[in-house]
This record gives structure tokens, sequence and C-alpha cells, in this order.
């Protein structure tokens, strides 16, 4: 998977790089890095339900933010676990547009591999940067 | 200044602060430190002779620190770090720990204690209390105190699990009674009480009376039978913080939480079932007035927080404040996520007014599990939950910001206590403290690790040095994934039935992250608070049954 979970940042939390040649592919990869942590197997959370996500920021990194917020969100508001498909990523007059599909279902112990809960998406460090190769987020979870 | 706000949008790799993994070990404090945490330059502090320190950038950009003694040791458990240290330092930070703990901490708890006071109208010091580590914006174990007069009021000096807090619950029973049912209580307890990811508990309430309950805290609890009078003045605040405003609080903050009210969470959060072992009291007069009196007394202690409702809270002010604090207000910091506004701006006061309905629903929370345990025993036990002495010795809180009148160079001054990771402890005389607790000073609560134990300490009149505020855990050393590197959860779980602590758990990966050794050891911990003299032992408890949260 394009995201690497980082060890030496941020003890008693999780911090992690996501990457991808696109910012889509890298937003999709922070994506999944966040859903990651509280479930052990992704590949077990089906497609059972949907959610249009569409979310608006001033700076891509906030952009990004407010995605990983709303998986968040979802996981408590309506016991969701969704996975990203489809992002589109437009910019105009300054104004940055994610819409994605977001596809998931309940959350279920006894078939999700529940691991730790995401309280917050935290901006110590976190960074969305252009790198030789593509993209590079860096995004520390309060767990 | 502020490369994390300027060059957020595409910055260097250097920008994001994170040090090049060739320059640090990650082992502890004294391999390397990285300066401001701004720049793409480290810096080292070299002794003054005159015991001063004074920072300079190395031009290599490693970061290398020679020795503790470039910190001012102010005594064998109180080390300052100088405002030459960094640019924009307000007052010197002052870490209190024994020289042991110092050197275990790790590098981000001095990048974020000195980013915490460049904090305008910080007062006196930035704190890192013996249990620190880092966190994101202060760090974990951080106080400071703002002037409420031209001071700010920062999310990041209280966390988004705001007022996550510890509940310690008496009984009058003894191990011997209770050894024969624990497996029956633990097992009704992990049901009744739930705990992991997303969960929800059994208050079913809609979203308008969740606003009320936010408003009114463990008040409410009480109004709809999930507590008894005397709980109040056995918390903080009386369990009911006055001044919240559930108008300040978002559709999606109650979306999130209004489901969850008597919910662990997960991560660090569980409850347990302990022992008071005759040998572990420390001073038997503060044990007695805080209700311990039965040889090898069974006690339940537990630590939760707001859940998703005082995550939100946070979430949304600190999205408001990025969007004021430097246009509208001209303040620049060096971690966004130490997002501020002055106090007494509209977004400072809608935040505190906000903030305080995460406190209320922290402790409604707190009172309602407390309200199950009680069920729990009284079903096992065939006994009324009075009967069987299930009383509250005290909530305490850590993730919080109050209002508080310190005398500060000799004046009386109001100001505005942040505290993150860090517990309130006032001394005797305290005029905040209940009658019943006026004369022993504030009792603190203490968790260790699900492995070790934890422990009841008592506020001193010496607290006066650090705003009254003591240490709130063991504090972690090991990151999540190297504790799961380690040690297998479903095996972990195994080997502590056999040492007499018998565990439930949602998640076996989560049990892992929370092993033993992936805390520092809370013994020191806790000597170090009474070396210093910011609070003094009572009583140390052992686990013999958990839900891990």
């Amino acid at each position: 998977m394009p995201f690497e979970y980082l060890d030496d940042i941020a003890t008693a939390d999780v911090a992690f790089h996501a990457w991808g040649e696109s910012l889509e592919e890298t937003f999709k990869a922070a994506a999944e890095a966040t859903m990651n942590v509280m479930v052990g197997d992704l590949s077990t959370i089906d497609e059972v339900d949907h959610r249009s996500i569409r979310v608006e920021a001033d700076a891509v990194d906030m952009l990004l933010f407010e995605l990983l917020q709303e998986l968040i969100y979802y996981k408590d508001a309506e016991k969701l676990l969704l996975r990203i498909d489809g992002l589109k990523i437009e910019q105009s007059n300054g104004l940055y547009t994610l819409t994605a599909d977001a596809r998931g279902e309940e959350l279920d112990p006894g078939k999700h591999d529940l691991v730790v809960d995401v309280k917050a998406v935290t901006l110590h460090r976190f960074a969305v940067e252009e790198t030789p190769g593509g993209w590079r987020a860096t995004v520390i979870l309060d767990i | 200044m502020c490369h994390e706000c300027e060059g957020a949008n595409r910055g260097s790799a250097a920008d994001s602060g994170i040090p090049p993994r060739s320059g640090y070990s990650g082992t502890g404090l004294w391999t390397s430190l990285p300066g401001a945490g701004i720049d793409e330059s480290y810096r080292i502090i070299e002794s003054t002779p005159c015991g001063g320190s004074a920072a300079k950038v190395e031009e290599s950009g490693m970061a290398v620190v020679a020795s503790i003694k470039d910190f001012n040791r102010i005594s064998d458990t109180i080390w300052e770090i100088p405002v030459t240290y960094k640019e924009g330092m307000r007052v010197p930070a002052r870490i209190f720990a024994t020289e042991k703990l110092l050197q275990e901490m790790d590098e981000g708890v001095i990048e974020q204690v000195t980013n915490v006071a460049t904090l305008p109208g910080i007062v006196k010091y930035s704190y890192c209390m013996p249990d620190g580590h880092w966190g994101y914006g202060f760090p974990i174990g951080g106080v400071a105190a703002m002037d409420v007069r031209d001071g700010v009021i920062s999310p990041g000096g209280i966390g988004f699990d705001v007022n996550c807090g510890m509940r310690l619950v008496l009984t009058n029973l003894s191990y011997g009674e209770v050894k024969p049912h624990l497996r029956d209580l633990v097992d009704r307890l992990f049901a009744r009480v739930p705990a992991g990811v997303g969960s929800s508990g059994f208050v079913k309430i809609s979203q308008d009376e969740f606003r009320r309950a936010v408003e009114l805290g463990s008040r409410w609890c009480l109004e709809n039978g999930y507590g008894w009078k005397e709980d109040l003045e056995r918390t903080e605040e009386m369990g009911c913080i006055p001044g919240a405003d559930s108008s300040k609080i978002s559709k999606k903050a109650v979306e999130r939480g209004f489901k969850q009210i008597g919910t662990l969470g997960s991560g660090n959060h569980y409850l347990e079932i302990q022992v008071l072992k005759p040998e572990n009291i420390y001073d038997e007069k503060l044990a007695r007035a805080f209700g311990l009196t039965v040889p090898d007394q069974v006690v339940v202690m537990f630590h939760c927080g707001s859940r998703g409702f005082g995550h939100q809270v946070a979430t949304d002010y600190l999205q408001l404040f990025l969007k004021v604090m430097e246009k509208k207000y001209g303040i620049r910091i060096l971690d966004r996520e130490l997002a501020c506004a002055p106090f007494h701006s509209p977004e400072g006061q809608d935040y505190f007014a906000a903030m305080k309905c995460a406190i209320n629903m922290s402790f409604a929370n707190r009172q309602v599990i407390l309200h199950r345990v009680r069920e729990v025993f009284s079903e096992v036990f065939h006994k009324d939950p009075s009967d069987l002495g299930l009383r509250q010795v005290y909530d305490v809180a850590h993730n919080t910001a109050k209002i508080e009148t310190h005398v500060v160079d000799g004046q009386k001054r109001q100001l505005l206590v942040h505290r993150k990771g860090a517990t309130r402890a006032f001394g005797p005389g305290a005029e905040e403290l209940p009658e019943i607790y006026r004369k022993t000073g504030q009792p603190v609560i203490l968790g260790g690790s699900m492995e070790t134990g934890s422990y009841l300490l008592a506020g001193v009149e010496t607290g006066a040095q650090t705003f009254f505020s003591t240490a709130h855990g063991s504090g972690r050393t090991m990151s999540r994934r190297q504790a799961k590197k380690m040690f297998q959860g479903k095996k972990l779980q195994q080997d502590m039935e056999g040492r007499g602590i018998y565990v439930r758990t949602v998640s076996y990966a989560g049990l892992a992250e929370e092993a033993g050794p992936a805390y520092k050891d809370i013994d020191n911990v806790v000597k170090a608070t009474e070396l210093a003299g910011i609070s003094r032992r009572v009583a140390r408890f052992a686990p013999v049954g958990n839900v891990k949260g």
C-alpha cells in the first residue's frame, strides 16, 4: 500500500506518510491509512452502503484534513466504515473542491478486525508536499 | 517564522518538521533534538558559565545534544529551558522529572514545551509533568496558565478528548470476597460498558436532549436516575462546569456523540477492578480519609473522555481559530495545532462555552458508567449498591482549560489554566474543594498501564509551583506499532490471566498496543511528583480485572 506508519513520531498516537503520483492517489492512500488504523484488514469492509463526499478548502492540505475528518465523522455518527473511490479534486478561484464516492458498511466487531479508534486528525506536522515523484502527505492521528 | 502555516500547501520536506531518519534514533531526548520544529535547521543547546543556556543553529543540520548539563538544573526534579532556546519564547519552559525520566522523554517534548512558551499571555513557565511525552500542540503532560486579560485559549492545549479523565470508586469488599466472582464481574462489565471503535451506549436520547445533557453534565445523569447526590461533590466542578452553552456546538458534534454516553472508547481507555494490598498504603491517615479502610480492599477505576462529541468540538474550533488567528488577531504560532484566539475574543469565548459542553459530556459519560458499575456489582452480590459501599472517591479531568485564581509573585491573579494530559491537584485548604476534602487536599487518580498498577495521590500546598498540577498517568514510551510488533494480544491476555489479571477486550491488536512495557514505570513517575512537591502518594492499586477499551 502507498502508505507507511511512522514509529518515531508522537508516541501515543499514530503518524503516517501516504503518497502517490497524483494528489488524488495520495489522498486515497491517506484515507486508507486512516481507516487501517481502526480496521486491521480493510478487505473485510464490504460495499453495502454508499455516501457521496464533497468537501472544500482554501488550501490543498486542509482539503485532506476535511476528507479524513469526514471518514471519522461517519464512523461515529453512522457507525459506517468507508473506503474512498472515484476521488476528484478541482481548483477554482483559490478554492479546492473534493468529491468522492465512499463505500462501505456498518462496523461489526464480529466481522471487522477492529483495532483502535481514531479521535481526530491533528495539525501537528500535518503536510501535503510535492515530491519529485508526485505528492506525499504527513499525518498524525489522535488516538 | 511560521513555515507550518505559510508553506502548508506545497512545502518542502523540511517544512514538515520531521527530522531526517539518519539523524534520529528515536530512543530518547539526548540522542537528537530538533530545534523549533519550524525550520530546516536543528539546534543544539550550549551551556554558559552562568548556568544559562543558549540555542544556536548547527549548520550541518544534524541534531545533537551534548548532555543533561545543558539544561538549567533548578533542583533534582526541575529542569529549565531558558527563553534564549527559541525565538519567540515569552517564558522559560520547566520540565518536572527525575534525571532518569527526563532522559527517557522523547524529543517532541522539548519541541512542544518550548512552542507553548511562545503563546501570548503565558504566565511564569510552560510546564511538562513527569509523565510527559510527545503529543500534538502541547506535549502530553503540558500545563500552561494564560492571563485572562491578554492571554489566548488553544484547543491544542486541551486536546481533542476534552476532559478525558479518571474516576475511582470504592467497594467495602475484600479481594477474598470478590475473587470467586471476578470473571462474572468483568464479563458483565464488558457487556454493560461498551468499548472499542465507534461504540454506542444504552442511553437513548434525542439530539435535543443530548444538548441539554452536555449543559448539565452529571446533574443531567442524576435527573435521570444515573447517580447519587454525593457523586456530584466528589467530581471536579461538581460534575457540571458552569457556562456550557450548547448553542456554540455544531450539529456534527452532536451527531457524533449523542449515542455515546456510557461508553469507554478505545486506545488507553479502560475500566479496572483493582486491589489495595496493605503494604501499598503510603499514607494511612489520608487513605482512611479517602475511604480506604478494608484490608485487601477492592476498588473500581476507569479512564475515558468526551468521545466523538468532544473530538468534534475541538476539531471545529481548531479550524475556526486557524482562519481568524493571524488575519484578525495577528497571532503567529510555531505549530498549527497550537491554533488559538484571544481568550476574550468572540471566537475564544465561543470555544470556551463549547469546550465546557465537552467537559460536561465527559462527566456525564463517567457518571453513567459508574451507574452501570453499581448495577453489575449489585446483580453479582445480590445487594444494594449502597450496602456494597460503591461510593465514588473522586473524578478528575485531564484535558481541560479552566479559570482559576492563583498567586503569582505575591499577587492573586485570574488565570486560564490549560492542562493537557495533566491533573489538577489542589492542596489542603483550597476553596474549590468540597468540604470532605478541604483538609486532605484533592484526591488525584493516576492510571498506570493495565499490567502494572495505578495510584491514588493527594494535592499538596507546594503544588502552587505548577499552578497545582501534577502527572496524569505513566506516560507512553513505545509507539503503538512497536508494541504490536513486540506483543501478541491473545498471548498477552493469557499471560496476564496467569498473573491473576482477567482481561476482556474487543480488540487483541488494541490490547497488544497497551502492554505494560509500552509505558514508563509508574512508580518512578509518582515518586518524581512527590520529590518535586506537586503531589503525594496515598495508595497503590494492583489490577485484577480489566475491560480494555
